[in-house]
């Protein structure tokens, strides 16, 4: 689990005090900083190592009606990779992931991009607004959205229907998921926004300045010095993108209650999951289904951080 | 690895003051009206629904189906649906609401304090295996924390922890991403210099910590405290999966099953303007939070994206 190169800070610019004392200091140092990582490692290992180990141990054993829980040894991934159920949810958040995310991330970037050139009027109050989202739990979003939808009383549908496009239908089988999608930027634009916003800020002036003297466009600014400088944030906001994707929870089953023909109880694989551990019963394979999820998108993130860094060294060696 | 970076190295220094003071060159900004119109037609987007939202609280239920969803419209009922939100089943909709904030507070203060200590620890200090010990909290970063919702229910059942706050605010302690931020934050934040200096006059580790450590890195503090506030308040999965008794339900669940009865039972329709009204006021405290507190957050997050 340590190859995360983009997130991994080796070379800090600031490096721990002088070591020229007594090896008695030394020693204490060393007992004091264990002493400070301790409480968090404690936690880290009973509510991240611990639950994670169960789940696969869990994972190879098959509940039978007689004789209780037996070993089962990988009997439920090759059923999982069998059941079109789990991998039609993980094939339509893989289209989730590419329509929904590219169009999420690159609307936070061109607002991020347009705030920090200040060419706008009001920008503080722009960054704010957009951001508000973020606060807005899940749960609340989803069931706003709801009605927002809602085709007989939503203010979408009777906007519609006085310009004369008819009522459309977002809560549909076949609208459902880009209904989703919306509501998913919706929520969190904003908060990408800021992540790359924030990065934008800590370029040095005098790489885009001298730039600006010349005569560049903005345009052309912002795609060869400032995009390039905040590539490892960007990064950033793919990896938590991909990690908020493939464990989409609230919002499925919360339209699950006003849409219950285009949600069905697979729609995304962690509703999966939930749906066979608490309404099936069957513990056994709904923890091989988590288990599966969470090494899915560790392969993600490692395909799409490795793809970048390779990206990376080429452009450096033809630069 | 790679160098991002070094690279990204160079400002973090500034990240804490005001960056832009610092340029000497201050180009002469030309606003652009294009600019401007486009982006403020996108907030629309962003601020609309929320708008409808605060609309409709102020609607009973009949104006809510009978009236333009964007603008007010019948009585006035604000006042009347906040008292019937906080009156359904012996005004349980409050209990709700301080079981969120106590059970978000309690977990964002202690996440935390075990970040701040762990990232001071990676920043501050050489020791053996520091390097191995940081790489596994980045890489648990990854891992997907719904994963880990079942067993974790499943061993909490088993120590007879479900169905009790400690089953929500023991495992919302872990936040890898708060102890790499806070890493970050201290690198820069604390010199090294003021650390030895406090050796040299004989203060011990923990009240270095403390007295020094701690007063400098104030910006990452409410950081790190306001995304794990935020992770908590507005989490769903766990305690839906973890807690029976309605009392001790966040707003969340509590808000998700009134909608759920509102849906089921036809002649119950009374309950939607609850549902809307519960609604916005979930959401005000964070955002109120978020405003008073944006000086802080931003230029925390900013030191921690620019390492990112």
């Amino acid at each position: 689990m340590s190859h995360s190169p983009a997130l991994t800070a080796e070379r800090l610019s600031a490096t721990p005090p002088p070591t020229h004392r007594t090896s008695t200091s030394r020693r204490k140092q060393n007992l004091a900083a264990y002493l400070f990582i301790l409480p968090f490692f404690v936690v880290f290992i009973a509510m991240l190592i611990v639950p994670l180990v169960y789940s696969g141990y869990l994972s190879l054993f098959e509940s039978k009606l007689i004789g209780g829980d037996v070993f089962a040894g990988l009997t439920n991934y090759v059923r999982a990779l069998q059941d079109s159920a789990f991998l039609a949810s993980l094939g339509r958040m893989g289209l989730f992931f590419i329509i929904q995310v590219p169009i999420m991330l690159g609307l936070a970037l061109f607002l991020a991009l347009a705030l920090d050139s200040r060419r706008a009027r009001g920008s503080k109050g722009v960054r704010l607004l957009v951001f508000m989202p973020y606060a807005v739990p899940a749960v609340v979003a989803t069931l706003m959205w709801g009605y927002l939808y809602g085709s007989d009383f939503g203010p979408i549908a009777q906007i519609a229907r006085a310009v004369g496009f008819g009522t459309p239908d977002f809560l549909s089988p076949a609208n459902i998921l880009g209904s989703m999608m919306n509501i998913v930027t919706w929520e969190f634009v904003g908060y990408n926004m800021i992540i790359m916003y924030a990065a934008l800020r800590s370029i040095p002036g005098e790489l885009y300045e001298a730039a600006e003297i010349d005569g560049a466009g903005q345009f052309r600014i912002a795609w060869s010095v400032k995009i390039p400088a905040i590539r490892p944030a960007i990064l950033l906001t793919v990896i938590f993108s991909i990690i908020g994707t493939f464990q989409l929870f609230a919002e499925p089953s919360l339209l699950n209650v006003i849409a219950p023909d285009a949600i069905t109880n697979s729609f995304t694989p962690n509703y999966y999951a939930y749906n066979l551990a608490f309404i099936n019963q069957e513990l056994n394979y709904a923890a091989a289904i988590a288990f599966l999820l969470g090494v899915f998108i560790a392969i993600v993130s490692y395909i799409v951080q490795l793809s970048t860094q390779q990206r990376e060294r080429r452009e450096r060696g033809t630069a | 690895m790679t160098s991002i970076d070094t690279r990204a190295a160079v400002t973090v220094g500034a990240a804490t003051g005001s960056r832009r003071a610092k340029r000497g060159y201050v180009p002469e900004r030309r606003r652009s009206l294009l600019l401007t119109v486009l982006l403020w037609l996108l907030v629309l987007y962003f601020v609309l629904p929320l708008w409808w939202l605060l609309v409709s609280a102020t609607k009973d239920n009949a104006a809510l189906f009978s009236t333009f969803g964007l603008w007010f419209g019948g009585d006035f009922s604000l006042l009347e649906n906040l008292q019937t939100l906080f009156t359904i089943r012996d005004g349980i909709f409050a209990r709700w609401l301080l079981n969120t904030v106590l059970y978000s507070v309690a977990s964002a203060a202690g996440a935390t304090l075990l970040a701040t200590m762990a990232g001071y620890a990676f920043a501050k200090y050489d020791f053996p295996g520091s390097k191995a010990l940081f790489s596994v909290t980045l890489g648990a970063i990854m891992i997907p924390l719904t994963a880990l919702a079942l067993p974790t229910y499943l061993l909490f059942s088993q120590a007879g922890l479900t169905d009790t706050p400690w089953a929500i605010i023991i495992p919302s302690l872990v936040t890898p991403f708060g102890v790499y931020l806070m890493r970050v934050y201290a690198a820069d934040a604390i010199p090294n210099d003021l650390i030895e200096a406090a050796r040299v006059d004989g203060a011990g580790e923990f009240r270095i910590f403390w007295q020094v450590g701690l007063r400098l890195l104030g910006p990452g503090l409410v950081t790190v405290f306001l995304f794990s506030l935020v992770a908590t308040w507005n989490n769903y999965f766990l305690p839906l999966i973890m807690l029976n008794t309605s009392e001790l339900y966040p707003i969340t669940v509590g808000l998700a099953q009134i909608q759920a009865a509102a849906s089921a039972g036809g002649g119950s329709q009374a309950l939607f303007s609850t549902v809307t009204t519960g609604s916005f006021v979930a959401v005000l405290p964070l955002i109120i939070a978020f405003l008073f507190l944006q000086r802080y957050w931003q230029s925390g997050l900013a030191t921690g994206s620019v390492k990112g």
